[in-house]
């Protein structure tokens, strides 16, 4: 039942939101916190759940019973931390864009919310339709904040966003029926579901092509190199919370999808694939390290720095094993926290001096001292850190993927070269050398420095002290890996017994279940 | 004819009963309100005779008709359709200083000519309904004759529907002169032998046939002249095109194919491919190029018909299923935005250039909200019944396996964003962003505020949309009841 108000609060409180942008012009904003504080409490009380019971929550309704379809709702560990991400990501989202909403502040936050519920979805369906419907909901409330709040180019970026992923969408969709009718053909059984559709047995080239179907989509939304090219004019184009919210939850989806769906559902096709996407994920570190650190625009080059790092997330998938897995949960959550914070800091200095231009930036920090540190912070978290979560996340990948694809991995940790190099390129540019004309810079508010010093108390936890997330999404890769073996299990002599007590340092090691 | 007979005909008789009515009352006294009453009232008398007939012990009434719960839906969905035409023709004849009272007579014989068509089992009651419904047409579509567009898209409709009903008839002459039979039953019967289209005569009878059909729902290469006309009509006129004209040769059609078996004539399902490939990229294609809302619906609706073949294509129950849930969507997506033009459009041209609609969310909310959701229907959106038309069109092809039409389809789609796109683009860029929409938007200041029956109307429509897309289970579980036949 938990889950359900998880998706009803946002829902009514956007209806609310809307309506009462009529007569008041801050009540959207106090309705649009209580909508995303009250399910962040109320997801926070299933953390005391042990994961071992794997389902901390369910929620399950007929829906059309006519064509097979369930409201499925389920959260296990990983459905839980990212839907903790979301709420997290959605209060700070509020409070980023707390006065900031030029127009229509209730028609915003209504969007702004009715992402947030169909984030929710996407995490918690386990009904392939009722993920489907989600997966379309998150949509078009995006293009609505690119194209009404963003900015100069805002509707060349909105369409090609939404363009981007309707196009993929409908693949997913193809998909997702053509697994329903294969699975319907063997067993005589219509359904959605995802337990259910498990383990369907398909036809060598069908299967394939299928796989290739709910690849793409996610692909698509990671976004994973060839499919790229929406994210830089998204991000760039979308006002600050919109930036936050697409890098912060839309990307995981994909990331989530990838894991939940693609390698499950389809174990033999993504082994035959692994290598293909592997090498897809390596292009994509590099290709989007050196654009990121070809860019001008601040924002653009913040939003190339993402292609980079969902890379590690696409090699981490396909390599399948307890670490790159294991990594790639982390990895996003790690992502979703720096690099909204960059985007938070870019969206400030655009606020400030009405540009994102990196050639009329520079000496900032005598100015803008909080600023310059806190960025200095979130830019040494993006290149990956030891001791900052996002570390954490790109060494369990790599670790992982070693052992499947020595050639993907050196690629990929190549990649860390590129990180660091333009990460201290922003700081370089922006706050060091020459002073430009800064006139309007002021420093960070004190609304700004909370949201971003929450954000950075989140990735230094992540960093030091991972083994509660680590914990709470074991049981999932466990349960995976039941489903679709990791490449080598067969070899092995059973599995180790805790394979992700060997990626932590010994005084962090999860505790084995009795 | 026996009382059972007349029993399964009763919405018909009342159909053609209200538009005597309205033709007597008009002669004694002259008063669009009064005739539109009488023509709504008419059309509910009719729908209201529909449990009756569902009922009916007897389905059938051989050999003309079938009134079998197939039909049955189909009637109740035009009639639905018709009353919403009625409702936004009174508010747009209002706005012209000419003879009005006509115009419903009309529009209630082309709806008694598409009952006609959903009920047909023979070649004699399919061209009757058709020729019922087209006439009627061509008269409605230049009822406005001060506007040279009107007449000139009047008189296109007639050379065209003449035309084709030459074909049509021609075809149906061919299969009558292989067969020896018109019945729709017969005709299956007799094909049912398993050699498919054995001789030439009845090949070329079949495509005629199904080319003439083809025109009506205006699928490629039939479709030249679907903008001309939209474009020229009246904006009620283009909503009953667009829908209940077409909705009722796709329940023909649906009867006629089902007499073939796929296996038995694969040309003709290759042919029916190549031709929904063909509508959908043509139609969403060239819709990108235009400017003119009311062409760029009619283009799209090229394109939906194009969909729409997919289920043919994939037949049987859930391809009947797929397309008639369909059509329910396109149904209410269709007539909301046609409904919101002709709403928009003052008395002395049409509110149908895409400038037209700059700046119309912040200036007129509630029309802007309502056209956008039918806009987000058509484009197959999530919370919207088109979602969930679109859904079961691609189950329908994927159980059938019909891998290329779909991959046509999504691509398809994918490029019919950005036209609908456009339009809601244009109605949520800001007024300050062009200096001229204020003068642009000008006329729209003459229109009265919503609340009245268009408004009601319109708001039912809408919230039938968000139904079928947010509890479709009801009115799918009808459906999948009533096309359990094919």
């Amino acid at each position: 039942m938990i889950l359900l108000w998880l998706i009803a609060i946002p829902l009514i409180g956007g209806i609310l939101a809307w309506t009462a942008e009529r007569w008041s012009t801050t009540a959207p904003r106090w309705i649009a916190l209580a909508a995303t504080a009250v399910p962040l409490v109320l997801a926070l009380t299933l953390w005391d759940g042990d994961p071992g019971d794997f389902w901390l929550a369910e929620f399950e309704t007929s829906w059309i019973p006519a064509a097979g379809i369930d409201f499925y709702l389920a959260a296990d560990g990983l459905g839980l931390l990212m839907v903790l991400l979301t709420f997290f990501l959605g209060v700070l989202s509020v409070g980023i864009s707390w006065n900031t909403v030029p127009s229509r502040p209730g028609f915003f936050y209504f969007n702004l919310l009715l992402i947030l519920a169909g984030t929710t979805g996407v995490f918690t369906a386990l009904d392939l339709f009722l993920f489907f419907f989600c997966w379309e909901l998150m949509v078009l409330p995006m293009y609505f904040i690119i194209g009404i709040w963003g900015h100069e180019n805002r509707n060349y970026a909105a369409i090609k966003f939404f363009i981007f992923t309707q196009a993929s969408g409908l693949l997913l969709l193809i998909a997702i029926l053509g697994l329903h009718y294969a699975h319907a053909a063997e067993t005589g059984v219509q359904t959605f579901r995802y337990g259910e559709l498990l383990g369907t047995e398909l036809a060598p080239g069908l299967g394939m092509g299928l796989m290739l179907g709910f690849f793409v989509a996610f692909a698509v939304k990671l976004p994973a190199f060839p499919f790229h090219t929406w994210l830089a004019d998204a991000h760039t184009e979308a006002p600050t919370a919109g930036s936050l919210i697409l890098a912060g939850l839309l990307l995981k989806t994909g990331g989530y999808g990838l894991v939940r769906f693609v390698v499950p559902l389809f174990p033999e096709e993504s082994a035959a694939f692994a290598p293909v996407a592997m090498a897809l994920g390596a292009i994509g570190i590099l290709y989007g390290a050196k654009l990121a650190f070809a860019q001008t625009d601040l924002k653009r080059l913040i939003a190339y720095t993402s292609v980079s790092h969902m890379g590690f997330v696409l090699v981490g998938v396909f390599a399948w094993n307890a670490w790159a897995v294991q990594g790639v949960v982390v990895q996003m959550i790690a992502h979703g926290l720096s690099t909204g914070a960059l985007f938070i800091l870019a969206g400030g200095i655009q606020d400030r001096l009405h540009t994102r231009d990196l050639n009329a930036m520079g000496g900032f920090w005598p100015q803008a001292p909080c600023m310059a540190a806190l960025a200095l912070f979130f830019a040494m978290a993006s290149l990956g850190l030891p001791g900052l979560g996002n570390f954490v996340g790109e060494f369990l990948i790599l670790l992982g993927s070693f052992q499947v694809n020595v050639v993907a991995t050196v690629l990929a940790a190549l990649g860390l070269v590129g990180a660091t190099v333009y990460s201290l390129w922003i700081i370089q540019r922006v706050f060091h050398g020459e002073p430009r004309e800064s006139k309007g810079l002021t420093d960070l508010s004190l609304r700004e420095i909370t949201i971003l010093g929450v954000l950075a108390a989140g990735l230094l936890g992540l960093g030091l002290y991972p083994k509660p997330v680590l914990h709470m999404s074991e049981p999932t890769v466990r349960a995976l890996h039941e489903t679709a073996p990791p490449p080598g299990a067969a070899l092995a002599t059973g599995q180790p017994e805790n394979p992700v007590a060997h990626a932590v340092p010994p005084n962090e090691r999860v505790p084995t279940d009795p | 004819m026996t009382p059972s007979d007349l029993q399964a005909l009763l919405p018909h008789i009342v159909v053609a009963a209200t538009a005597v009515a309205v033709m007597l009352v008009i002669s004694f006294y002259r008063n669009q309100t009064v005739s539109a009453v009488l023509t709504v009232a008419g059309l509910f008398a009719a729908a209201a005779c529909l449990p009756f007939v569902w009922s009916a012990e007897a389905d059938a009434v051989p050999p003309l008709f079938r009134v079998d719960p197939f039909g049955c839906f189909h009637i109740g969905l035009l009639l639905t359709a018709s009353v919403a035409v009625t409702v936004f023709s009174h508010s747009y004849l209002e706005k012209y200083r000419m003879e009005r009272g006509e115009f419903y007579i009309l529009l209630l014989l082309s709806v008694l000519g598409a009952l006609v068509l959903t009920v047909a089992d023979h070649f004699i009651s399919f061209f009757l309904g058709l020729e019922l419904l087209s006439v009627s047409l061509y008269v409605m579509v230049a009822y406005i004759f001060t506007k040279k567009r009107a007449v000139e898209a009047g008189v296109k409709y007639l050379f065209l529907a003449a035309a084709t009903s030459a074909f049509l008839l021609f075809g149906m002459a061919l299969i009558y002169a292989e067969l020896g039979t018109m019945a729709f039953p017969e005709i299956a019967a007799e094909l049912g032998g398993g050699d498919g289209l054995r001789s030439p005569y009845l090949l070329a009878g079949t495509v005629l046939v199904v080319a003439g059909a083809g025109f009506k729902l205006s699928v490629v290469p039939f479709h030249m002249w679907t903008p001309d006309i939209y474009q020229g009509a009246p904006a009620p006129v283009t909503a009953f095109l667009a829908t209940v004209s077409k909705a009722c040769v796709v329940v023909v059609l649906l009867r006629f194919l089902a007499a073939f078996d796929s296996d038995a004539v694969p040309g003709l399902y290759l042919a029916l491919t190549v031709v929904a490939c063909a509508s959908m990229l043509t139609g969403n294609l060239l819709a990108l190029l235009q400017d003119n809302i009311k062409r760029i619906l009619a283009y799209s609706s090229i394109a939906h018909f194009g969909y729409l073949l997919v289920a043919f294509v994939a037949g049987g129950p859930a391809g009947a299923m797929a397309a008639t849930f369909y059509l329910v969507t396109y149904f209410a997506a269709t007539l909301v935005a046609f409904g919101v033009v002709a709403y928009l459009s003052p008395s002395d041209r049409e509110a149908d250039t895409v400038a037209d609609y700059r700046g119309l969310f912040w200036s007129r909310p509630g029309p802007a909200a309502l056209l956008s959701l039918a806009l987000f229907s058509l484009v197959g959106l999530p919370l919207t019944g088109g979602f969930m038309g679109k859904f079961f069109l691609v189950g329908a092809g994927a159980e059938a396996r019909l891998w290329t039409l779909l991959l046509v389809l999504a691509v398809s789609s994918a490029i019919s964003i950005y036209y609908y796109l456009r339009v809601v683009v244009a109605m949520y860029s800001s007024i300050e962003d062009t200096p001229q929409t204020r003068e642009l938007s000008e006329p729209f200041a003459a229109t009265p505020p919503y609340g009245n029956t268009v408004g009601a109307v319109q708001a039912l429509l809408a919230l039938g949309l968000l139904v079928l897309g947010l509890y479709p289970q009801p009115v799918l579980a009808m459906i999948q009841s009533v096309t359990r036949t094919f």
